[in-house]
């Protein structure tokens, strides 16, 4: 198997002393910063990319892969200690776990956590060390206009077919989309929305966005809605390991969740959430005593956890065969990387293939790392979620402006970044998704560059998009996603007038 | 009649702004392409896509479910309001890295509802040198420097 042999390669190059404690270091700083409440595994990721900017290659992505690993571990652990979760896809493990700990159970959820997220993200990072070979050898064939067609889908599946309404989720996308063309364009040298500030020419920043969006969006939410009222994380007592029947309970659970979050996450469809409302509805109707389910049942936090950590692992897929970033944190990823000059996609597999297997190889060390040293430090984690709130986010905006300040030290770059706070904190105000806004950005100029090469090819002829069977099927599936939920709607409306 | 939901209808408004600047910049773009499409063609697209979202708020300011402001603490909000601008100036003005998060740190808290300024400040002074020791030492990042990183 090429697979294996490349992977072992992978090994060879991140086991050294140096690359362990780069993982070991990402894995604690990415858990750290995770686990502070309101800081989601992309708002992590965007933070700590500074922290990795005058490393190596090499360290900086086996940094990153622990960072991201150790963010994602965060968020559960304040999804259940605080009730707070820090992404949508973390909610539903506060459903039980959270209830597990108010019950004196907080030990066990958080190993059935750490446990299950472990197994999940192995599994699922062996998958995508065996499925992306196999999808890069269909992705070298893709021509220009199949890229457009599969773009199309992201956009689609990302802002309009899961969120609760699609007309704010497009909107979002949209602003992305907008805030994409702004700079000069790669083919022509055309200056695009840059009113004659220099500052505006190489484009916008994606951590610039996710940073406003999201930390200083937060901020100002959270200040402005008084949601700051004193929350004692829930303390843990006892034992932290899971007994015998915990294990019984936990195994199968685990296992569906990886095989519910995988397949979801590696198809351009749109996030972690879904996996994770799917593995709990499957855990609750398989469960022995369905009756637990809302009062900590382990299931409830077995099958979501693991579904929430193969779907991660799982958009790794797209993002490195295809280039192709299908939730926040992956477009956040794919920043980084072409902050390394790295181009994800079918070539990054010939061209740099020793830093793609030590990627993965990093994954599954920032995996094993987690296992060993998060749940040790559990206490240390609780600590931090202590920290008073005012100075908690005082802090993450001294962290933002340092992020911010480190790529950019100019007042428009600041200024941007406060611009789009105050986008963030209008856009959590009225309910608009935050996420389709950033995947936007970052993905509106691949898919104009895609659609012009496409164009140039068929010299400037429309129908090219359609001449080949592969691209037409791939604008038609876009094209049913996005009318389909305002159909169901319009249906679902009807259905209601009648009554 | 029905009540015209007035979020609903300054976002259309706002989205058909938006789409309006953004085919009046792509329309005095100069620089033409030689084949097939040249740097307008997305700026038209995504003007169209923007417009036909500023119709349907404008539909929904009508027919949609209403949207409406929560109640917003403006005093807080202007606090940090506050910290942000003091960042900038920091910035702007060479004050420094370390000057500029003790005001951010500060005034930031102050929304939160601390009270005790004198004692934020000093905190907020602490982390900018500990960050600025660290990133700058360790990882050599450039953060602003001012008067006080000159005195390390």
């Amino acid at each position: 198997m090429d697979a294996l042999a490349n992977l072992a390669d992978g090994f060879a190059a991140a086991l050294t002393l140096t690359n362990l404690a780069f993982a070991a270091i990402g894995v604690l700083i990415g858990t750290a910063v995770g686990v502070l409440p309101g800081i989601g595994p992309a708002l992590t990721v965007a933070l700590l990319l500074p922290v990795t900017f005058k490393l190596d290659p090499g360290g900086s992505l086996i940094m990153f892969a622990g960072i991201y690993y150790g963010g994602m571990y965060g968020g559960s652990t304040t999804a259940i200690l605080l009730n707070a979760p820090g992404e949508a896809a973390s909610v539903v493990t506060a459903l039980e776990g959270n209830r597990m700990a108010r019950a004196g159970r907080g030990g066990p959820a958080l190993a059935t956590a750490a446990i299950g997220s472990f197994v999940a993200a192995l599994l699922a990072t062996a998958g995508l060390a065996f499925l992306s070979p196999i999808l890069v050898d269909v992705a070298v064939r893709f021509g220009p206009w199949d890229y457009f067609g599969l773009m199309l889908i992201a956009f689609v599946t990302v802002s309009a077919t899961f969120g609760d309404s699609p007309l704010r989720g497009l909107t979002s996308l949209a602003i992305g989309l907008w805030l994409g063309l702004v700079g000069i364009d790669q083919l022509t040298g055309q200056a695009r929305l840059t009113f004659g500030v220099p500052n505006l020419l190489d484009g916008i920043e994606v951590t610039t966005l996710a940073v406003g969006l999201f930390a200083i969006g937060e901020t100002l939410h959270v200040a402005a809605r008084h949601l700051f009222k004193p929350e004692k994380p829930i303390p843990v007592k006892g034992s932290l390991w899971m007994t015998r029947s915990d294990w019984r309970r936990s195994l199968l659970p685990w296992l569906r969740g990886t095989a519910i979050g995988f397949p979801i996450g590696a198809l351009p469809a749109g996030g972690a959430e879904v996996p994770t409302f799917l593995s709990y509805n499957v855990e609750r109707k398989l469960a022995r005593h369905p009756e637990e389910f809302g009062h900590g049942a382990i299931e409830g936090v077995a099958g979501p956890e693991a579904a929430n950590n193969a779907a991660a692992a799982g958009t790794l897929v797209p993002l490195l065969t295809l280039g192709l970033p299908t939730s926040a944190t992956a477009a956040v990823m794919l920043a980084g990387f072409q902050q390394y000059n790295i181009q994800p996609g079918p070539l990054l597999f010939v061209q740099h293939a020793d830093l793609v297997w030590t990627l993965v190889a990093s994954l599954f060390i920032a995996n094993v790392m987690l296992l060993v040293l998060n749940l040790p430090l559990v206490g240390l984690w609780v600590r931090l979620l202590a920290i008073p709130l005012p100075w908690l986010y005082a802090g993450i905006l001294v962290f933002a402006a340092m992020g911010t300040v480190a790529a950019n030290p100019s007042p428009v770059e600041l200024g941007l970044l406060v611009a789009f706070g105050a986008l963030g904190f209008l856009m959590r105000q009225f309910n608009y998704p935050i996420a389709p806004a950033i995947v936007g950005l970052i993905l509106g100029p691949m898919a104009d560059s895609q659609l012009r090469r496409a164009l140039q090819m068929g010299q400037g002829d429309w129908t090219i998009l359609f001449q080949h069977w592969s691209s037409a099927l791939m604008i038609g599936i876009a094209l049913v996603a996005l009318v389909a939920p305002f159909v169901f709607r319009g249906l679902a409306r009807m259905g209601k007038d009648e009554d | 009649m029905q009540r015209i939901n007035r979020p609903y209808l300054v976002i259309g408004l706002a989205l058909l702004g938006l789409a309006a600047v953004t085919a009046w910049d792509a329309a005095s773009m100069t620089i033409r392409a030689n084949y097939g499409v040249g740097a307008d063609a997305a700026s038209y697209l995504v003007a169209t896509v923007l417009a036909a979202l500023g119709v349907g708020h404008l539909v929904g300011a009508v027919w949609g479910t209403p949207m409406a402001l929560e109640h917003v603490d403006y005093r807080a909000v202007g606090w940090v309001a506050l910290a942000l601008a003091s960042l900038i100036a920091a910035v702007a003005l060479g004050a420094g890295f370390i000057l500029a998060s003790t005001l951010l740190f500060a005034f930031t808290a102050r929304a939160f509802g601390r009270r005790a300024l004198p004692a934020d400040l000093l905190i907020g002074f602490v982390l900018g040198l500990l960050v600025y020791l660290l990133f700058n030492g360790l990882l050599t990042l450039a953060l602003p420097a001012g008067p006080i990183e000159r005195l390390l």
